[in-house]
């Protein structure tokens, strides 16, 4: 039973630092261009942020 | 109406950059934010090209080529224009057209589709917690550790529903305020009873709470909403896009000598300027220059026409050879070009209201489950008499009957579809055009412009001496009118190279004259050569005294014409032909492509008259047109489509846009649809099956939360996979 007192709240924090990760990657326009992103990978050139709102 | 004729619009390299530089230095210099539309792009290659292509230049600060849009955004320093960027783009091997940013500022960003996806990942996250307490209460936790589950889901579930299913709420209040009933309004009370009735059983330490359902519910509606959207905005976000591809500008001559303004700033009584191979923005009359000017979107005419001062030129026309003067007489909603497209309105109120299937299910659906859930209830509170266990059952048949399946059943086969319409180069702009197509016994098909290009090809390129085509090749070389584009095209093509001619001049409005030999050669109208007019197109070349011998041409069949009459006719569907221009050249393409009925010389207004009258007769109509003259039976038939090339008017009427230049797809498209709509109706029977099954179990209390989730999913799964085997 006590281990429950642990183990709720870090799949809690857990799952919600997971969903807060995500809302980040919508507000900065990351899925603007999924297919562009997924062949930007393949070229050589860095490349570290997307398209400025 | 071709890309060929209509690109100097847009592209006309210096007519419209060297004023806008000048209106915009005088202005407080702005950085300038451009969009190129990257047509051919499709590979990490080309966007790697493309963007230091466009870096190179040495005032872009930066460019991003987005490929899932087809699109370059490039920020530069103040007065650099799309016409600069344009060349560096090509130079690198790709075509480049500049977007109209004003007309893009909608699809910028997806704001309704962003806010979508924020909720279903709320959702998403709240449902996968709740499930894992869900499960530790089905696999036997009991007393306070059930119960502090319990509250703790509730704590999860109440923010989360409150700010998930915020569209479902909203859509079920104005449905009821319009005293109508929509799908939202059983899934809203599903979900507000589910949450109500788990609070209250939490409340008092009972067995049961439903909380894991109503999240996974409306995560599960919410998937459904999502790709709906998806699927439109990709339609809509295209559709502007050829929208923004003729940016409306204008030369008027003002005091100061000409200036570029934008079309909607120009007046009556404007001075304009009207190059060859501009499009008319405005009514006018002309003032001076003598050209040809090319009506075909407006009536469906294959011969340019006589332009000169004192004739009257309406908006959409194309000037062909010469430069015009043009005094605006009409401007705006005046235009006959608008008062044409106010056509549609017309036909806009006419038109039957389609109701679509989801909508009709709906129709059935709502107060069958209201009315079932409320006997129970009545039933239950009789039988046993206790109003906790009534409402616990009732709330068990709104959340079992919910429409998880029926709220993909829709969404799911129309994503499928229309992502496997969208890579053969169809767009559906409308939600239910699915369904409608499959319904489609009937075509009718405009025929300049949609089953031919518009372009004229030399036919008679036999009969005529090698020489005189070359010298004609000559003759054609200095001009741009799309006859003499055609003669050089089909000498190229037949491997001749043109006889020097020399003080080549054209005279506007009547074709090009030069000497050969030193002898006088004329290339132009039959008036002017001494040629005889005749029934089809044609252009003479008449060399000093000599017997002008004639150059004949028709309309070039558009690519994939042929064989979509063909199938469409072979399997077993009524196609018309319906015209504009004259009747000999109508009866000639209905001849070579065998289509047994056509109409000549159709006003817009005949056309959509026609339309009407079949549908009458009980046809589902389904017209393919491009011209200012069709967007009135494109609106009046059943569903329409219409080539990317067509004027803007007619996209905005059609349901279904063409992007390519093939007509090849259209019978594909008939097809796809008929398939889809079997899914769905597969999809809406899986539902029923599973509703006779499950109901029963809710109404005798047997359907647990764990029934209702196992049940729930296992139904949504089905509909989604079966609307998966359309791609």
């Amino acid at each position: 039973m006590n281990i429950l007192t642990y183990l709720i709240p870090i799949s809690l924090v857990l799952g919600g630092a997971g969903l807060a990760f995500f809302l980040y990657t919508l507000r900065s326009n990351q899925y603007d261009d999924p297919e562009g992103d997924a062949r930007r990978i393949l070229s050589g050139e860095y490349d570290d942020r997307p398209k400025p709102d | 109406m071709t890309a060929t004729l209509r690109a100097p619009v847009s592209a006309c390299p210096a007519c419209s950059a060297a004023p806008a530089a000048e209106a915009l230095a005088e202005r407080p210099p702005v950085d300038a934010r451009l969009t190129l539309s990257l047509p051919t792009i499709h590979c990490a290659a080309c966007m790697a090209t493309v963007e230091r292509a466009l870096t190179a230049h040495p005032q872009v600060r930066a460019a991003r080529v987005n490929l899932t849009l087809k699109r370059a955004t490039v920020d530069a320093a103040p007065g650099v224009t799309a016409e600069e960027l344009i060349p560096l783009v090509e130079g690198a091997g790709y075509e480049a057209h500049e977007l109209d940013g004003t007309a893009l500022n909608a699809t910028a960003t997806d704001r309704a589709g962003r806010e979508l996806l924020m909720r279903l990942a709320v959702a998403g996250f709240a449902a996968m917690n709740v499930m894992l307490l869900s499960v530790a209460v089905w696999s036997g936790a009991e007393g306070p550790t059930r119960d502090l589950f319990h509250w703790i889901s509730a704590a999860i579930v109440l923010p989360a529903v409150g700010f998930s299913a915020q569209p479902f709420f909203r859509n079920a209040l104005t449905a009821l305020r319009a005293r109508a009933l929509n799908m939202d309004v059983p899934i809203s009370l599903a979900i507000l009873l589910a949450v109500g009735t788990s609070l209250w059983e939490t409340a008092l330490s009972g067995e049961h709470a439903y909380f894991d359902a109503a999240i996974t519910l409306t995560f599960f509606l919410l998937t459904g909403r999502y790709l709906d959207h998806r699927t439109r905005a990709v339609a809509r976000s295209a559709a502007e896009e050829l929208a923004a591809l003729e940016v409306p500008r204008a030369v008027r001559i003002g005091t100061s000598g000409d200036e570029t303004v934008a079309v909607v700033d120009l007046r009556v009584g404007d001075l304009i300027r009207l190059r060859p191979g501009g499009r008319m923005p405005v009514d006018g009359v002309i003032e001076e220059g003598t050209s040809e000017t090319d009506r075909s979107l407006l009536t469906g005419e294959t011969l340019p026409v006589l332009a000169e001062p004192g004739r009257a030129i309406s908006a959409g026309e194309v000037n062909l050879t010469g430069p015009l003067l043009v005094r605006a007489s009409a401007v705006g909603r005046n235009t006959s070009l608008a008062r044409m497209a106010d056509l549609v309105a017309v036909a806009e109120s006419g038109r039957s209201r389609y109701t679509s299937l989801a909508d009709r299910a709906a129709k059935l659906y709502a107060p069958g489950v209201h009315i079932l859930a409320g006997l129970a209830f009545l039933g239950w509170l009789a039988w046993a008499g206790d109003l906790r266990v009534a409402l616990n059952i009732a709330a068990a048949v709104l959340i079992i009957t919910c429409p998880c399946a029926l709220g993909l059943a829709v969404p799911a086969v129309t994503t499928a579809a229309s992502g496997r319409l969208f890579r053969r180069g169809l767009l559906i702009k409308d939600a239910t055009a699915l369904e409608r197509l499959a319904q489609v016994d009937t075509v009718v098909f405009d025929k300049t412009g949609t089953l031919t290009t518009g372009t004229p090809e030399l036919t008679n390129i036999g009969d005529l001496p090698e020489e005189a085509l070359r010298v004609a090749m000559a003759l054609a070389l200095g001009s741009a009118h799309p006859l003499s584009r055609a003669i050089l095209t089909a000498g190229q093509t037949a491997g001749l190279r043109p006889e020097t001619v020399s003080d080549i001049t054209e005279v506007p409005g009547h074709g090009t004259e030069g000497l050969w030999q030193g002898r006088r050669v004329r290339l132009g109208r039959a008036a002017w050569t001494g040629g005889q007019p005749t029934e089809q197109t044609a252009a003479w070349l008449a060399v000093a005294d000599e017997a002008p011998c004639a150059f004949l041409f028709s309309d070039r069949l558009r690519e994939g014409a042929a064989e979509a009459v063909a199938a469409l006719r072979a399997s077993g569907l009524r196609v018309l032909l319906m015209s504009g221009d004259t009747p000999a050249a109508v009866e000639a393409l209905a001849r070579r492509l065998e289509i047994p009925q056509w109409v000549a010389e159709a006003l817009p207004q005949d056309k959509s008259a026609r339309v009407e009258a079949l549908t009458r007769e009980g046809a589902h109509v389904l017209m393919v047109g491009d011209g200012l003259n069709d967007t009135a039976a494109l609106t009046a038939a059943h569903v329409s489509i219409s080539p990317a090339s067509a004027l803007d008017a007619a996209r905005v009427a059609s349901d279904i846009v063409l992007l390519g230049q093939s007509l090849a797809p259209i019978p594909e498209a008939l097809t796809t649809a008929r398939k889809a709509v079997k899914r769905i109706r597969e999809n809406f029977t899986v539902a029923t099956w599973y509703n006779i099954i499950a109901v029963p179990l809710a109404v005798a209390g047997l359907c647990s939360p764990l029934i209702a989730a196992l049940a729930m999913s296992a139904s949504s799964i089905t509909v989604s996979l079966n609307a998966l085997r359309i791609r």
